[in-house]
């Protein structure tokens, strides 16, 4: 009887392990957070006191973990021999049910696939496979989430046109992690994913595990044999404190952006109002009323871009973090493998070299995905500025024209 | 002489302001100086203090007192500065010489008072009368009010507002004693009450149209204003949690930790900035207020002009029935009815002497109307005159400070982006680092 397997799927539930409740797909839980101040007067203050982990963690603990140099495969866009993209879903209807599939286009010169070009259709129970096919074959690596299987808000949502774009895009950036990784990519699953015709697909599935997940299997087997009170290697110990810090940080930062974007946009519902009642107001006055029906598209213009700053934070950001929790919430769960099989595991270096590679992942990938937070802002003000600078212009050579109604 | 006999003192707001100070007080305040009054001295509302005293029905209270400065024109000129004249003024002493005004230039657009009660407030802003902010902004009203009262054309050279500016005690019965409160309950009493003229002025019912249109946009813009505000806050006020949460974020990462340090203060600093920016825009707010209220002492005026036609109708209308009467009299047909008329007909014709009193009265009465009508009618003419040019100096007025407060809310808006602009660029910096 194998072990559970972690499964960050709904419809396999049980695990013996408590899964936190997040990953079941349901919207994140945005109320009334008691670690986001907002109203009140003296928060300009940094509370640099930092949570409750222990005090170690700030020494070095992670640090070590982070300093392990490691023959690192640099995936530099140069020497990159595979591209997967994900796109242009479409649905499905038979007698029992209504499904959405992704066309999975794969382009690459690797000698293993039979051609260097594949088009396939699939659906999200298929990428829910592979995942799980390259968990078990590799228990202690880290697999990159998939987007949550429903959105808790009712079935109908499955079929929103966001939604399948924000799915879409998510397993977009699944299989591109698949294809980087330097284990995961040449997994026969991955390939028989990307390149299998949908019969061919569903009989692989019905086979058994392969050579590969035997072996993990096996491993499985031992180490419930061999289970005990052992001395876990500190350097693991120190990388489950660190996904527990990160996952609640990540969480945090998750749960801000989408008050971020909550205030933005009530923000711009008032904004909405204010161009229109100057418009109103213009229509009372005679000198006044040009300069009022300026300012009020002035203020329609910022509102227009409010929206497009906001459409971008969800688009984005939000993702981005997102995908974050639910690696933080994989990582987390690694804590129940840790048994004998972290012996034989630490002992051919992968899981460390994984997690390496996974952290300089996250680091690039949140960099970029702040950055372009930054810039996109930057853009956001620079816009408005220049909108109200030429409402000033207009007004500057109106005064000049009339000959200027100062008149002191 | 300022009487700061009281116990409990607390002074709000800036002391003693400098020549240049005074100036920029002007400056703010949107007045125009060199007219009437203000060429003669400068005038200020340099402070404010809290007093705790008895009222008239003998419990304590705490109220708010206003220091009035006054200083001759060519003395600060000179460079001299000697020490103003100074005293000590409640609002309601504000508000009463408002109201003198009121009754006493009725063809005039009186300037309004800041408001009594904070309205129009956003979440963060008190809407406490004692509230230290609210005080100031007061403060700033006040002298707004007294230095636009100033460089009015006929206003200024009121001596009961003179005395206000100078004279501390007594000043209360002075104004008591020119009578203008009975002056003024009939004419505001009459002002609430509805009545039609026949043929108003027109431009004095456009007028009073659009002081109603103005009244209602300016309300309008300053609640959509008010919501905003209090959204934009929440917005920026979230940010700080990133300040928090990279902070903390920053110390269990080595590679990431500095740059995630570094944008975390950035993130705090733009959540700070928000203060500032609406405070200013606070100002904005204040100005547009100014001007709901003048929309106000607009549409008083037009009423006033309605209430002088009213009588003047009601004068020539009583008039041109005491004609028919005498008219009636001397004919003896009876075209308009009267119950005396009737009871006259049916009980019996008057006597020929009875009837002869009756046309003496008559005729008396007629001259008397005739007067009348003319007085009214005078009054009239002379109303409409004086009203329509201070009206159309009003006018000005407005169209150039409103232009001015829309310039200063674009030149904020500006100010607000690049800081956001700044802010961000820092923070992408540190984002580059991790």
């Amino acid at each position: 009887m194998s072990a559970s397997v972690v499964d960050n799927t709904v419809s396999s539930g049980n695990s013996s392990v408590a899964i936190p409740t997040d990953i079941s797909g349901q919207i994140l839980d945005l109320d009334e957070d008691d670690d986001l101040e907002v109203f009140s007067k003296d928060t300009s203050t940094t509370q640099t006191d930092g949570s409750s982990f222990n005090a170690s963690m700030q020494t070095s603990p992670a640090s070590m973990i982070n300093q392990y140099k490691f023959e690192e495969e640099e995936e530099d866009a140069d020497t990159k021999d595979i591209f997967v993209t994900v796109d242009n879903p479409e649905s499905h209807v038979t007698a029992i049910e209504t499904y959405i599939t992704y066309r999975v286009e794969t382009k690459t010169t690797r000698s293993e696939f039979d051609s260097s070009e594949f088009e396939v259709r699939r659906r999200y129970q298929d990428f829910l496979w592979l995942k799980g096919r390259l968990e078990e074959a590799h228990p202690t690596l880290i697999v990159h989430p998939l987007p949550e299987k429903f959105v808790m808000k009712g079935m109908v949502e499955r079929f929103n046109e966001d939604f399948i774009e924000t799915r879409r895009r998510a397993l977009h950036k699944f299989l591109n992690k698949i294809a980087e990784h330097p284990i995961f990519s040449s997994s026969e699953d991955f390939k028989i994913f990307l390149t299998a015709g949908s019969g061919e697909l569903t009989s692989h599935k019905k086979q058994g595990p392969g050579f590969l997940s035997r072996m993990g299997e096996t491993v499985k087997a031992v180490a419930a044999a061999v289970r005990g009170v052992r001395n876990r290697p500190q350097e693991f110990t120190d990388m489950q404190e660190y996904a527990e810090a990160f996952s609640q940080k990540i969480s945090s930062l998750d749960k801000v952006t989408q008050r971020i974007v909550r205030e933005q946009k009530e923000y711009l519902e008032e904004l909405k109002e204010c161009g229109p009642t100057y418009a109103l107001w213009s229509q009372s006055e005679q000198e006044l009323a040009e300069p009022l029906k300026n300012v009020a598209g002035c203020v329609d213009n910022c509102c227009k871009e409010t929206e497009e700053q906001v459409k971008h934070l969800n688009d984005h950001l939000i993702p981005v973090l997102h995908e974050y929790v639910l690696c933080a919430d994989t990582l987390k769960m690694r804590d129940e493998l840790d048994k004998a099989e972290d012996r034989l595991e630490w002992a051919n270096n992968a899981l460390k070299t994984d997690w390496t590679r996974w952290q300089k992942v996250m680091r690039t990938d949140l960099r970029s995905a702040f950055i372009d937070t930054a810039e996109r802002n930057v853009s956001y003000y620079e816009k408005c500025l220049a909108v109200w600078e030429s409402f000033l212009q207009s007004q500057r050579t109106d005064a000049e024209g009339n000959g200027n109604v100062d008149s002191s | 002489m300022a009487d700061s006999g009281s116990e409990e003192i607390a002074v709000i707001g800036n002391t003693d302001l400098t020549p240049s100070e005074s100036e920029n007080n002007l400056k703010n305040t949107m007045v125009e100086k060199g007219t009437s009054l203000l060429k003669m001295m400068e005038i200020s509302v340099a402070e404010a203090e809290k007093r705790t005293g008895k009222n008239a029905v003998n419990m304590q209270e705490t109220y708010t007192v206003y220091l009035i400065e006054t200083r001759p024109v060519d003395a600060a000129s000179e460079g001299t500065n000697p020490v103003p004249d100074s005293l000590w003024r409640r609002y309601s002493e504000f508000e009463l010489l408002r109201n003198y005004l009121l009754v006493t230039y009725p063809f005039s657009v009186v300037p309004p008072l800041p408001e009594k009660r904070a309205e129009f407030v956003w979440h963060k802003l008190s809407a406490d009368n004692m509230d230290p902010d609210f005080v100031e902004r007061r403060r700033v009203g006040l002298e707004n009010f007294l230095l636009r009262v100033a460089s009015h054309p006929d206003l200024s050279s009121d001596k009961i507002f003179y005395s206000f500016l100078t004279e501390e005690n007594g000043w209360k019965e002075t104004v008591f004693e020119t009578g203008f409160q009975a002056k003024a309950d009939s004419r505001l009493k009459a002002l609430n009450a509805t009545f039609r003229v026949k043929n108003p002025d027109k431009r004095f019912a456009e007028m009073k149209h659009y002081g109603d249109e103005l009244q209602s946009v300016i309300s309008q813009l300053l609640r959509v204003r008010a919501r905003a505000a209090d959204r934009l806050y929440g917005v920026y006020k979230v940010h700080g949690n990133y300040g928090r949460v990279f902070s903390e974020w920053s110390a269990i990462e080595k590679e990431m930790g500095d740059g995630l340090q570094s944008a975390g203060h950035h993130m705090d600093a733009y959540a700070a900035s928000v203060d500032d920016i609406l405070e200013e825009e606070e100002h904005y707010a204040d100005q547009l207020k100014e001007y709901l209220f003048y929309a106000d002492a607009l549409r008083a005026v037009c009423r006033k002009h309605e209430l002088t036609q009213y009588e003047l109708e009601m004068a020539a209308q009583d008039l041109t029935s005491k004609k028919q009467q005498r008219e009636e009299l001397a004919t003896g047909t009876i075209r308009t009815f009267s119950l005396k008329g009737m009871t006259s007909k049916l009980f019996g014709q008057e006597t020929p002497e009875q009837r002869e009193a009756k046309v003496k009265m008559l005729e008396t009465q007629i001259e008397e109307g005739e007067e009348l009508v003319k007085e009214r009618n005078t009054e009239c003419e002379e109303f409409v005159k004086s009203a329509w040019v201070d009206i159309e100096r009003f006018k000005e007025q407005k169209d150039h400070d409103l232009r001015e407060a829309l310039i200063s809310y674009a030149i904020m808006q500006i100010s607000m982006c690049k800081k956001g602009i700044q802010v961000w660029n820092n923070a992408k910096e540190c984002f580059s680092k991790m």
